[in-house]
């Protein structure tokens, strides 16, 4: 299965009303994830998560295409 | 400084109370005449309750303050009168555009759901909005509305407020079986019960300057994030009626508010962002901070708070005026019921329950939007502007883009007032939910279901065969309408034909009504007089509805 690209964020069961509440709750759980740290701690948090994830995902033609474009454009960028 | 509008400077009348002894006791006394007092006061007295409705002020909203009116509110304003003045004066916009640095990233088109009378939201000056609810309560025989008349100090008693009013020509004392604050963010009502507001305070500023273009300019809402004109902030821009348009820049917490007010350094920086072509005068500036924070009660005993008296809300989403108008929907309907003596007071506590839920869905909202649009910390900045970096290619990324989540009815799942499902439904219209509008035909004239719905309770019912219905139903449903707490049945049919029978049929013309309500025949759903769904059900039951009404009116059956 390639990289999935489009919104799928949903937590299992859960009763949706408006499209951008699953989205905004990750994000808010992830910023809450990163309070009070200090910059080189939320570092280490997300390498953490990165590897947490990637094994979860475990397809490695997966993760390479997603790791393509994680880098695509952040060394050229201002 | 404003050149597009002339603020109307309304009467101060000497009030009768100076010149007698006795306290004359009324029923309601609101307090504030903003976007939600006054429609608070006009849900009211165009439902027989008298009102009185007092503000130490004698004019509308100065300056540059609420801009967008959501569809809901709309609904709310339409029931009140003032829906049709508000949508011709505002504007309207689909396209977004959001900008990181030099570069658009992306936009949307925000087409208007099919088959709603109303907009997903209008753009249109706060000052225009109370201007017309003050003609509108100025129409109704009802609701006696005072300017220049301040409270000074109030009293509350087990079943009755006391209040001190200050006028040019003197105080009087009144008596009201019950207080509605509306009286804004400061509110004075909850400084003299010494009431408390809890929350968060965010530490940055935002300078508002409202522009009017002098020639075309897209109808377009453009939000920038670290745009070169002004680096490491936010901004946005959108346009309000009379070709004005409001800018809102993001200062931070370290801004001179004082400094960054006066036009010769504001006119740069508008110039910038604009470009050197585009020709523009200068008609409101002003400097704001916000918290997002309510109070834990909404009802202490005869004193009810709405709006900004009760809960304020980042500007993100546009969620204070519209929060606030929806909570004297919820609000006035059960105060009435109470009022006439057919529910107790236990049906205002209600309103507190619902409400409280609606505030703390606005407020993680406009908290969240905040979050995203001023990062709090150097992790915090670089997600933000991974979302957007990605968000120039990648769908999943834009629905991360939090900008503002535009102002939507609260789904009040959790209400005591609801009947829980018996029978099998799909949808959104859940117990709980503000009923959707669709287009509906009666006579031969095409309306919209919601102008159908509302003051009273009503129950709505599919039927493919109306006459039939009738006859087996006819006598029970006109139990319903007379009963003491009264419903009102109106019948919806897909099938042309039978709609043409009398007022009391409305033709599905769409079919949205079926979908939407996923409704067939039989089906019916009983609708609060404030447009939410109590119950529904696949047939109709005598007494399952009666049970129903009695649950969403806290009255034993």
């Amino acid at each position: 299965m390639p990289l999935n690209l489009q919104p799928n964020l949903a937590e299992p069961g859960r009763r949706y009303f408006r499209a951008y509440t699953p989205g905004d709750d990750f994000y808010e759980a992830l910023m809450d994830t990163h309070r009070d740290l200090t910059d080189a701690q939320s570092a280490m948090v997300n390498a953490k998560l990165i590897l947490l994830l990637a094994n979860h995902i475990g397809d490695l033609s997966v993760l390479r295409e997603a790791l393509a474009l994680a880098r695509a454009g952040v060394a050229d960028a201002t | 400084m404003l050149s597009t509008y002339q603020y109307p400077q309304f009467d101060y009348v000497r009030p009768p109370e100076l010149a007698s002894a006795d306290v004359r006791r009324v029923p309601v006394v609101v307090v504030g005449a903003g976007p939600v007092g006054l429609a608070a006061a006009i849900d009211l007295a165009q439902g027989g309750t008298p009102v009185l409705l007092l503000d130490d002020d004698d004019t509308v909203s100065i300056g540059s303050r609420g801009v967008c009116y959501a569809k809901r509110t709309l609904e709310v304003l339409d029931r009140l009168g003032v829906g049709q003045p508000c949508v011709d004066k505002g504007v309207r916009w689909n396209v977004g555009r959001t900008f990181l640095r030099e570069q658009e990233v992306y936009n949307f088109n925000l087409l208007p759901v099919a088959d709603h009378e109303r907009p997903g939201m209008i753009n249109l000056q706060q000052y225009y909005l109370e201007e017309f609810l003050v003609r509108r309560a100025q129409q109704l025989p009802l609701l006696d509305l005072r300017f220049r008349n301040k409270l000074l100090a109030l009293d509350v008693l087990d079943d009755s407020v006391t209040l001190r009013v200050d006028t040019p020509d003197g105080a009087y004392t009144l008596q009201a079986d019950w207080l509605i604050a509306a009286d804004g963010a400061r509110s004075p009502v909850r400084h003299l019960l010494g009431l408390e507001m809890a929350g968060k305070v965010f530490h940055d500023r935002f300078l508002i300057a409202d522009v009017v273009m002098k020639a075309d300019f897209p109808h377009e809402r453009w939000f920038w994030f670290d745009p070169p004109f002004h680096r490491g902030q936010s901004v946005l821009l959108h346009r309000q009626a009379d070709n004005v348009f409001r800018i809102d820049f993001q200062l931070g917490w370290q801004a001179d508010p004082e400094e960054e007010k006066k036009p010769e350094r504001v006119i740069p920086r508008i110039q910038a962002m604009l470009g050197p072509e585009r020709a523009f005068e200068l008609e409101w500036v002003s400097v704001y901070t916000f918290q997002c924070r309510r109070m834990a009660r909404f009802v202490h005993g005869r004193v009810l708070f709405v709006g900004d008296a009760a809960h304020q809300v980042s500007p993100f989403g546009a969620r204070g005026a519209n929060s606030g108008i929806q909570d004297a929907d919820n609000l006035c309907w059960k105060l009435k019921l109470v009022l006439d003596g057919k529910a107790p007071a236990q049906l205002v506590t209600s309103y507190n329950d619902e409400r409280t839920q609606a505030a703390d869905e606005n407020l993680q909202n406009s908290t969240r939007s905040t979050d995203f649009i001023t990062p709090k910390s150097a992790t915090s900045l670089t997600f933000r502007n991974a979302v957007l970096e990605l968000a120039r290619q990648h769908p999943f990324a834009r629905a991360l883009v939090n900008s503002g989540r535009l102002s939507v009815p609260t789904v009040l799942t959790a209400s005591a007032l609801n009947t829980p499902d018996v029978d099998a439904f799909a949808g959104d219209m859940v117990p709980g939910a503000s009923a959707d509008d669709a287009p509906v035909g009666v006579n031969g004239q095409n309306g919209w279901l919601l102008r159908h719905l509302g003051e009273s309770f009503v129950l709505l019912i599919y039927a493919t065969d109306p006459a039939a219905l009738v006859r087996e139903h006819g006598a029970q449903w006109a139990l319903l309408a007379s009963a003491p707490i009264p419903v009102v049945v109106r019948v919806v049919t897909p099938t042309l034909g039978a709609s043409e029978q009398g007022d009391a049929v409305l033709h599905d013309v769409a079919g949205r009504v079926a979908e939407r309500f996923d409704a067939r025949d039989g089906t019916c759903y009983l609708i609060r007089p404030d447009q939410h769904i109590a119950a529904r059900w696949r047939a109709f039951d005598l007494n399952v509805v009666r049970d129903a009404v009695a649950r969403a009116t806290c009255t034993p059956t």
